[in-house]
């Protein structure tokens, strides 16, 4: 694998001021995340991991520290970084396929263009059935479908998801796991996914960061080596059983802190 | 729920109900023509359609018509037009939201009728009073309706369409306004509505047309006929309204989750 740095986080720290005081979210994360890397981020509530990714994202500004995405420094957004939400955030007065066509658009690009990528993206997510449907004719696994296929049109570099698939069953999420790992094969990004579920982190990443709250740091990262394709048999191998136990403890720990 | 049989409610299409609710009133409106008490207030529909022809043949019913609906229109568009930079920039800037929030509560907890005088001191009498006072009523009504609606606008949507390459002026123009649109159609329902029942307020002191004028002016004459007339008349104005601006909103705001009442 090319050892290119494509995101370096540096020192970044963020402070809120909140009546309570300052409350520090961040305090100095360093990382460098290489090109075609599956980052995948656990840690418990409160400590940071969403404040670091609209950081990222450019959606927040860092108290001190900077990111730098190809060695440039980030401020504001920027379509080279592409954004899933949790709440899916689609426009729901625009029809699936316009959703995907937003960014595009905005680009300058012509629509019969703009159509057509969007269509390219829309088969992938398997949602052709759908183009014209609101977002309200959709089931939550759909919607994120959308929004997934959405943020591949406009083609960033850098794909950062916020717990995507956290508000959906067991089920559908499995499978929009499996889509994502086939997707990820086909147009390799560089990817920072944050997750609750420690399987998910293994499942999909190449690594896995363990934040811990309070101040929100990085505690350890893992190295995932379990060949790609990544089926979910894999979850029954004892490598991956391993590994679930040794990410589980760590992030276990941090959750003791967090009630203390 | 389970396997239960089709109640008679169902069963009866929303048109049959509405004829249903239809017949039942003009029932109950006969029993109220004959009863001794009421009789009196409530002429049956055949003194109507007199009362019709009366007002026709007097050449006052259209002319009391488009007055009316001059003013309505006039003070609606004026309240409309007005309302809506207010409201966006109450809910943009806090200074503008703190100072002008308090005045629009106030004000309108006020009842019109109570300010009228005052306007008409101020500016005199015709159609400029009535325009003010609709005007007045319905930039309060839609510009509260207005500011709730751009204030509820998804933050997440704002976000979304940034990381999208979204700059100020497109958020503005693709997310903030489309994400409005529902709360700008409510508020044009609201404020039509403030605007038909401001009406009689309105045209108290010194219209020389206008239905509210004129159910005004057939009191002072004791002509209930013609009143009761009129009145049915200014619901069924209301009502069309109401059903026009509601049939725009299916067809604007479709694509919403959760449909307003």
């Amino acid at each position: 694998m090319e050892r290119n740095v494509k995101v370096k986080i540096d020192h970044v720290e963020k402070i809120y001021d909140g009546r309570q005081g300052k409350m520090i979210a961040l305090n100095g994360v360093d990382l460098d995340i290489y090109e075609n890397e599956f980052i995948c981020v656990v840690g418990p509530s409160g400590c940071g991991k969403s404040t670091l990714l609209n950081i990222i994202a450019g959606l927040l500004e860092p108290t001190s520290g900077a990111v730098y995405v190809d060695g440039k420094k980030v401020e504001g957004t920027g379509t080279e970084r592409g954004v899933v939400f949790q709440q899916y955030a689609l426009f729901p007065w625009l029809t699936v396929k316009k959703n995907v066509m937003f960014g595009l658009k905005l680009k300058g690009m012509p629509e019969a263009e703009a159509e057509e990528i969007a269509m390219k993206y829309i088969k992938m997510v398997q949602l052709e059935d759908f183009v014209d449907a609101y977002p309200k004719e959709l089931s939550g696994g759909m919607k994120q479908r959308v929004a997934i296929a959405r943020a591949y049109a406009v083609q960033p570099e850098v794909l950062l998801m916020d717990e995507p698939f956290g508000a959906l069953d067991a089920q559908t999420r499995t499978q929009l796991q499996a889509e994502l790992i086939q997707t990820w094969q086909e147009e390799k990004k560089t990817c920072f996914f944050i997750t609750h579920d420690v399987e998910e982190a293994i499942i999909l990443g190449t690594k896995v960061i363990v934040m811990s709250a309070r101040p929100g740091r990085i505690k350890t990262i893992i190295d995932i080596n379990l060949p790609y394709p990544r089926t979910q048999d894999l979850k029954m191998t004892k490598e991956f059983l391993d590994l679930k136990a040794q990410i589980w403890g760590e992030v276990y720990q941090e959750y003791l802190e967090v009630r203390k | 729920m389970l396997n239960k049989k089709k109640s008679f409610i169902d069963k009866i299409p929303n048109w049959g109900w509405l004829c249903i609710s239809l017949a039942t009133a003009i029932l109950l409106w006969y029993f109220l023509s004959v009863n001794e008490r009421t009789a009196r207030v409530f002429p049956f529909i055949d003194k109507m359609v007199v009362a019709f022809k009366t007002v026709t043949e007097r050449e006052i019913l259209w002319a009391d018509i488009k007055s009316s609906m001059i003013s309505v229109l006039l003070g609606f568009l004026f309240g409309f037009l007005s309302s809506v930079p207010v409201a966006f920039l109450m809910a943009w800037y806090r200074p503008v939201r703190y100072i002008l929030e308090p005045w629009i509560q106030f004000i309108r907890n006020i009842p019109p009728l109570a300010y009228v005088p005052l306007v008409v001191i101020a500016v005199g009498v015709g159609r400029v009073p009535q325009v003010i006072v609709i005007w007045i009523a319905t930039f309060l009504t839609m510009t509260i309706t207005i500011y709730q609606g751009v204030r509820n606008v998804d933050e997440t949507l704002i976000k979304a369409a940034r990381v999208l390459g979204a700059k100020d002026s497109d958020l503005f123009i693709k997310v903030i306004f489309p994400a409005t649109t529902p709360f700008i159609l409510t508020a044009v329902r609201l404020g039509s509505s403030v605007a038909l029942t401001t009406l009689i307020a309105a045209e108290s002191t010194g219209a020389f047309a206008g239905l509210g004028m004129r159910i005004r002016s057939f009191n002072n004459s004791y002509e209930v006929e013609p009143m009761l007339l009129y009145i049915i008349l200014i619901g069924i104005i209301g009502i069309t309204i109401e059903k026009i601006i509601k049939f725009l909103e299916k067809k604007l705001t479709g694509w919403q989750e959760t449909r307003e009442v």
